[in-house]
């Protein structure tokens, strides 16, 4: 913040005869004392669990906004959940800064592609990334799928292989074993070894 | 806890007594640093609490980070790594304002109204009112407010008064996972460190003692040492007090020479308006000065 | 975790080993520092390094990365020796009294059955021996020499204090004051506790690491107790769920193994999968595992799968061999994978030798990373400098980048280390066009099925078959998919003890997966979180943290699998006659009727205890087993091997085996890694890797506040060392090992000394693992450029733990 010359003049010069005349018993009334207002009095609270450890802590995510149809709910505020019997509402470094993490300048907002020998993303679309994929997977699927070994039924695809988060949700996680063995795939693991 | 009104107690650069006829409760934040596990979920949640966000810095070669106290870092976690009676010790101190019941800061602000004492013992500054000369800096035994480079105003741990004036606890106090830094009132967490020193005398730390320094009439910040006998090796003073020159500056002699240098300034003024005329102000627009 | 984040507060002793939870698990460490402050419990901190959780520790001892095994062995013998374990626990309880078969055996290193060429153990001698019914032979006296007692106290003799500290470096009067702090908990009326985490694992001997202090934990009688249990404190914060839910390369949700191409058709899977009691009177509860199976094909295939298809058991792939991240990664780099899909993961930061991921990434012809955040992995075609060095022009990956929501933009379950499954819902809309994991996997896989559709290919049922039922097919809700998860009756389930009764109707959600059935008229797609979304809704999302007991269980909040229980093994907690081992900790105890007390019995609750039925019922003998049978690929009691890349020349526990028993001989070394593993003469320290608390892997990298609170990479050493290479504090130094070498700072400490090791000193070096070429903190080297490519023999978690550099001044 930048402060004009004036500025500067007016601020001391209120400073000096401020000074001097509480020296005279004078107290200016502009001096009442107040705190910062309470940030969260009207926010929307949401129960939540940091994604980070295993402990998996309670916290609760502050909302601007009511939820009213109108209000694009942002959240401003993350704090330990008091009533979570494990942390009891305290949090980590990490989780006490949650916020970061939801608003990080690094968070990915649109599916990005990169040709081969490509120096550069590019921006795409759902359909073209999802499209895409699948044509990939289907030409490998089709190549690379063996039904049998000898004459034992093995029905397995080795070729193309899932490394599966650890932080998503159990819902998430079923759901990818679910498509991921239908499609006959071997190598899905997870960070369970890492 | 009741809720606290922050009812004013005192205020710098003001001779007018503020309304005391209410009572409130004298609250206090106590720092078990035999709990302290140094992860530095205070800083954090300090951070964001307050909507600070320091510069990211580098390595040094300590734990400690940012290196020091600033403007967004409020409280800050030093590391200090000492052999005690043959045993290494890794001291970790939560650093930051320590809410002295006779604040040097306050007594050394010029600016009416920049520094205020709660009744509940918060010292907090309002830095609508500060004009930047840095004396609280100079006040203060702790080392702890700090200039902005920004808006050249200076910022310190409020501990959370806006969190405490509507019935919370401060930002860092909930966060720590420990439970080594507890609040409440300040009888309670004197009366908590009490009994925390029995467990550690028996835990072999002979010299627990508790940090409540009298120097500066005692602290709403009150810490348990388990080397109680050695704070500096925290990097605390032993003694901490407001200076005797602090102590003069309020004091009746130099109000008194402080009015007569105002009406001698007063008196250079008239004459040198009655010489040259207004002084003025140069007209808006012109150069930035950038502090 | 056997027991429970809360429950930590009610142990005496405290062993941290293997683990640093002041600073990977600060919320959970409360309850340690609880157990301090109200039960006036001991903390004992184990590590290469002292720790935050060593800075408010009663004892520490630094130990040399990579040595635990030699230290529990250590403790076993101490305890074995000096009488101090609960005899009565051990006698009724574990396999001590089980005899064993006369051809096992244990020379210089290895154990009975080991073929050198293929690396691994006919295990075939590792057994009981058994009568003509099949049941194994016991002598409670467990005075037979051949019986397990005799056999564990034969083996641990070489483990002395003058071994453990010429191995581990710590003094043999510390180390003894710490094994006996262990062993005051054999006392009925003292528990002792047990966290660890990725401290044990990450070792080629990883596994072994635990089955050590699962021993100590039976010898003491901890388990089964509020206060004790071995505690696997984990990582991230799925990691739990995701592996219950099966989502690695062995397993199918609910730790049921896919199938290998020996067990070609359903009845040959189950009856080499379904274990028979070894022991009268047993419960034996995976004598069930038909039930599950079944249940789990039916919640895949729906209607598809009948009694006459064997429920579409030839839908699920058959394996050849394991197909583990490490083994995917060599098969990459062989130029055997062609497409390769990372979700919320970063393996090129989390997986060994950096030097071999670029050249198999850039193999791939496809990749996709699904992830809320930039990944290192994303990137890893673009040229980052000394970061990076790579020509993108000639890495020909098609790569695409998919945004995923977060946890504040979704609804779902999380698994937490106390096997807790808690409810969050969603706070916000994601970013942009950032999508649910949910709907990316429906997404890729509703595209590929159009394709099949319409194309045809080679065996398209399992995908166009697939049931599909989901209201909005492209974005299935979480709450459907949780309901799936749990299971629901396919017809009415009979109740077998009153015929005119149900236990479910059809349609019904399942209440308990004791209402499973094997004939296909039952669903769960994850037998062990039936119960999670019954016909009373949402279990996972009860709020009741009441806590009537004082212990800490808090019944009423979430649901922990199994079947809401928070202490597992409980039965164990009451005597052979149902009494509480300790009046102070009374849990689960016979009230004359039944198994009664503030959790869910672990056992058959109305099994009186005059019919002998043993409270391990997970195991086939029913007690808990201080001698692993065929369990564990490097032998049934753990035994000390050196890490691959040591200081040491020959394993003093063995020295006759020469190089054969040096390291882990059951451990699988690919070809061109071996000559990738480093000598001590050109690297001369011992390195081990770890994580700060101020960072979370490399999410928090891209977070301000974390970026400030830890901003640039450094590697802690010793003062000694320091001085031996000149190196000031804040200097710049390079860590070098045989696969690549990394720039960061120095941090010169008091917490690390070196060690006297074989009369030598060794130093180590610490290397936080969190920045990266990506992020908001100052750039850095990945430090899995120095780890090496080899992983534990049973599950192969890479060996990040303990491996060899030289630290130079850069």
């Amino acid at each position: 913040m930048a402060v004009t010359r004036r500025q500067f003049m007016k601020v001391t010069a209120g400073g000096l005869a401020g000074t001097s005349l509480v020296a005279l018993g004078f107290s200016p009334a502009r001096a009442l004392a107040e705190v910062r207002q309470f940030k969260l009095a009207r926010t929307s609270e949401t129960r939540n669990t940091c994604p980070y450890c295993s402990v998996g802590c309670g916290i609760i995510l502050y909302g601007l906004g009511d939820k009213a149809k109108n209000a694009h709910t942002e959240i401003i505020h993350v704090e330990g959940d008091p009533d979570h019997p494990v942390n009891r509402g305290t949090l980590c470094p990490k989780g006490a800064s949650l916020l970061d993490f939801i608003h990080s300048p690094n968070r990915l907002k649109y599916p990005e592609y990169r040709g081969p020998g490509e120096t550069e993303w590019k921006r795409v679309s759902w359909d073209f990334a999802l499209s895409r994929i699948a044509r990939l997977m289907k030409d490998d699927r089709d190549k690379n799928f063996l039904q049998k070994s000898g004459d034992v039924t093995v029905n397995r695809w080795t070729s193309v292989a899932f490394l599966a988060a650890s932080a998503s949700s159990n819902e998430s996680g079923y759901m990818t074993n679910k498509v991921i063995r239908a499609m006959g795939m071997t190598a899905l693991d997870n960070q369970a070894r890492v | 806890m009741a809720l606290m009104s922050l009812d004013v107690l005192q205020q710098s650069a003001s001779t007018s007594t503020p309304p005391q006829a209410r009572t409130t409760l004298e609250v206090a934040k106590l720092i078990d640093i035999s709990r302290c596990i140094g992860c530095k979920a205070c800083q954090s949640a300090c951070m964001e609490w307050n909507d600070l966000r320091d510069e990211v810095g580098v390595t040094e070669g300590f734990y400690t980070n940012p290196p020091d106290l600033s403007d967004q870092s409020w409280t800050l976690m030093r590391f200090n790594e000492q052999v005690i009676y043959g045993r290494l010790q890794w001291l970790i101190l939560k650093d930051g304002c320590y809410h002295c019941e006779d604040p040097g800061c306050l007594k050394a602000c010029p600016a009416p109204g920049a520094i205020l004492q709660y009744a509940n013992g918060i010292v907090d500054f309002q830095q609508e009112h500060c004009i930047g000369c840095g004396y609280c800096t100079a006040g203060c035994p702790f080392n702890v407010p700090r200039l902005s480079g920004k808006d050249s105003k200076v910022y310190k741990c409020t501990l959370c008064s806006d969190r405490i004036a509507v019935g919370l606890e401060p930002a860092c106090v909930k966060a720590c996972p420990t439970g080594a830094i507890g609040f409440g009132s300040k009888e309670d967490m004197l009366f908590q460190a009490e009994h925390r020193l029995v467990d550690l005398v028996e835990r072999g730390f002979a010299k627990a003692a508790i940090y409540d320094p009298k120097g500066v009439g005692g602290t709403h910040v009150v810490l348990v040492l388990p080397h109680g006998d050695r704070p500096e090796a925290y990097g605390l003073p032993a003694n901490p007090r407001v200076g005797p020159v602090l102590q003069a500056w309020r004091s009746g002699l130099a109000r008194a020479a402080g009015v007569a240098t105002m009406f001698a300034v007063l008196a250079a003024g008239i004459l040198h308006y009655m010489r040259h005329g207004p002084l003025e102000v140069p007209p808006e627009g012109d150069q930035e000065v950038k502090p | 975790m056997t027991n429970h984040w809360a429950d930590i507060k009610n142990a005496d002793v405290v062993l941290v080993m293997g683990g640093n939870p002041a600073e990977a698990h600060p919320c959970g460490f409360k309850w340690v520092i609880e157990a301090k402050i109200k039960n006036k419990a001991r903390l004992i901190v184990v590590d290469p390094r002292f720790t935050r959780t060593a800075a408010v520790a009663d004892k520490f001892a630094q130990l040399r990365p990579g040595t635990d095994i030699a230290f529990l062995g250590g403790v076993i013998r101490y305890l074995l020796e000096n009488d101090l374990i609960q005899k009565e626990y051990v006698r009724s309880y574990t396999n001590a009294a089980f005899l064993l078969d006369g051809k096992f055996g244990f020379d210089d290193g290895l154990f009975t059955g080991y073929d050198e060429a293929k690396r691994s153990y006919d295990k075939a001698s590792w057994a009981y021996q058994v009568d003509k019914d099949g049941q194994a032979k016991v002598d409670p006296t467990l005075q037979d020499p051949s019986c397990v007692y005799q056999a564990m106290k034969r083996h641990y003799a070489r483990y002395t204090p003058e071994l453990v500290e010429r191995v581990t470096g710590v003094p043999a009067a510390e180390f003894i004051e710490i094994a006996k702090l262990i062993g005051s908990t054999s006392a009925t009326n003292k528990v002792m506790t047990s966290l660890y985490a990725l401290g044990w694992t990450q070792h080629t001997v990883g596994s072994q690491n635990i089955r050590c202090i699962a021993m100590i934990q039976l010898l003491l009688g901890n388990m089964g107790l509020p206060g004790g249990g071995v505690n696997a404190l984990r990582g991230h914060s799925n990691i739990q769920g995701l592996t219950d839910l099966g989502v690695m390369s062995h397993l199918l949700p609910g730790y049921l193994g896919l199938p290998t191409e020996k067990e070609p058709d359903l009845k040959t899977y189950l009856e080499k999968r379904t274990p028979k009691a070894v022991r009268p009177g047993q419960m034996n509860y995976l004598q069930n595992t038909p039930k599950f199976f079944v249940s789990l094909l039916k919640a895949f295939y729906g209607a598809e799968a009948t009694k006459e298809n064997d429920f579409h058991f030839d839908w699920l792939p058959k394996n050849d061999k394991t197909y583990d991240i490490l083994a995917t990664f060599e098969l990459m780099y062989q130029g055997k994978i062609n497409g390769y899909f990372c979700q919320g993961f970063n393996p090129l930061a989390s997986v060994p030798d950096k030097g071999k991921l670029i050249p198999a990434l850039s193999k791939l012809k496809f990749m996709v990373v699904i992830d809320p955040l930039v990944t290192e992995t994303s990137t890893f075609w673009k040229n980052h400098g000394e970061f990076n060095e790579v020509d993108s022009k000639a890495i020909q990956t098609e790569v695409f980048r998919l945004p995923a929501t977060c946890f504040a933009e979704e609804d779902g379950s999380l698994t937490n280390s106390s096997r807790q499954l808690q409810w969050h819902w969603k706070a916000a809309e994601p970013p942009g066009e950032a999508r649910p994991d949910i709907d990316v996997m429906a997404g890729i896989f509703l595209a590929l099925r159009e394709l099949y559709k319409k194309e045809g290919g080679t065996f398209p049922d399992p995908i166009v078959k697939l049931p599909w039922g989901y209201a909005k097919p492209g974005a299935p809700s979480p709450e459907e998919v949780a309901r799936e998860v749990n299971g629901k009756a396919l017809a009415d389930i009979p109740d077998p003890k009153d015929k005119t009764k149900t236990l479910a109707k059809e349609g019904e959600q399942l209440a308990t997966f004791a209402h499973l059935q094997a004939d296909g008229s039952t669903s769960a797609g994850c037998w062990i979180y039936t119960g999670s979304w019954t016909q009373n809704g949402n279990q996972m999302a009860r709020r009741e943290a009441a806590d009537p007991t004082g212990l800490g269980n808090t019944p009423g909040w979430a649901w922990s699998w199994p079947a809401n229980r928070r202490i597992l093994y409980n039965r164990a907690s009451a005597d052979p006659a149902g009494k509480a081992w300790d009046a102070k900790r009374k849990y689960i105890t016979w009230n004359g009727k039944k198994w009664v007390g503030p959790d869910v019995p672990d056992f058959k609750v109305d099994s009186p205890p005059e019919e002998g039925m043993s409270p391990f019922i997970m195991t086939n003998e029913g007690v808990g087993r201080l001698f692993a049978l065929g369990g564990m690929a490097e032998g049934p009691f753990p035994e000390h091997y050196e890490p691959f890349e040591t200081p040491l020349s020959s394993n003093p526990f063995s020295p006759k085996g020469g190089g054969k028993t040096l390291s882990n001989p059951a451990a699988r070394v690919y070809k061109g890694d071996r000559e990738k593993f480093g000598l001590a003469a050109e690297f001369p320290f011992v390195a081990t890797t770890y994580r700060l608390t101020e960072h979370f892997h490399f999410w928090t990298k891209h977070t301000r506040i974390a970026a400030v609170l830890q901003p640039e990479a450094f590697a802690e050493i010793g003062e000694e060392l320091a001085s031996l290479r000149g190196i000031k504090n804040g200097d710049r130094v390079v860590i070098k090992s045989k696969r690549g070498a990394i720039k960061v700072k120095a941090l010169v400490t008091k917490r690390i000394h070196a060690l006297k090791i074989e009369g030598k000193d060794v130093h180590t070096v610490g290397l936080p693992i969190h920045w990266g070429y990506e992020g908001l903190t100052k750039p850095g080297h990945l430090t899995n450029t120095l780890t090496p490519f080899v992983g534990d023999a049973n599950i192969q978690t890479p060996e990040f733990k303990a491996f060899l550099v030289d630290v130079q001044k850069a």
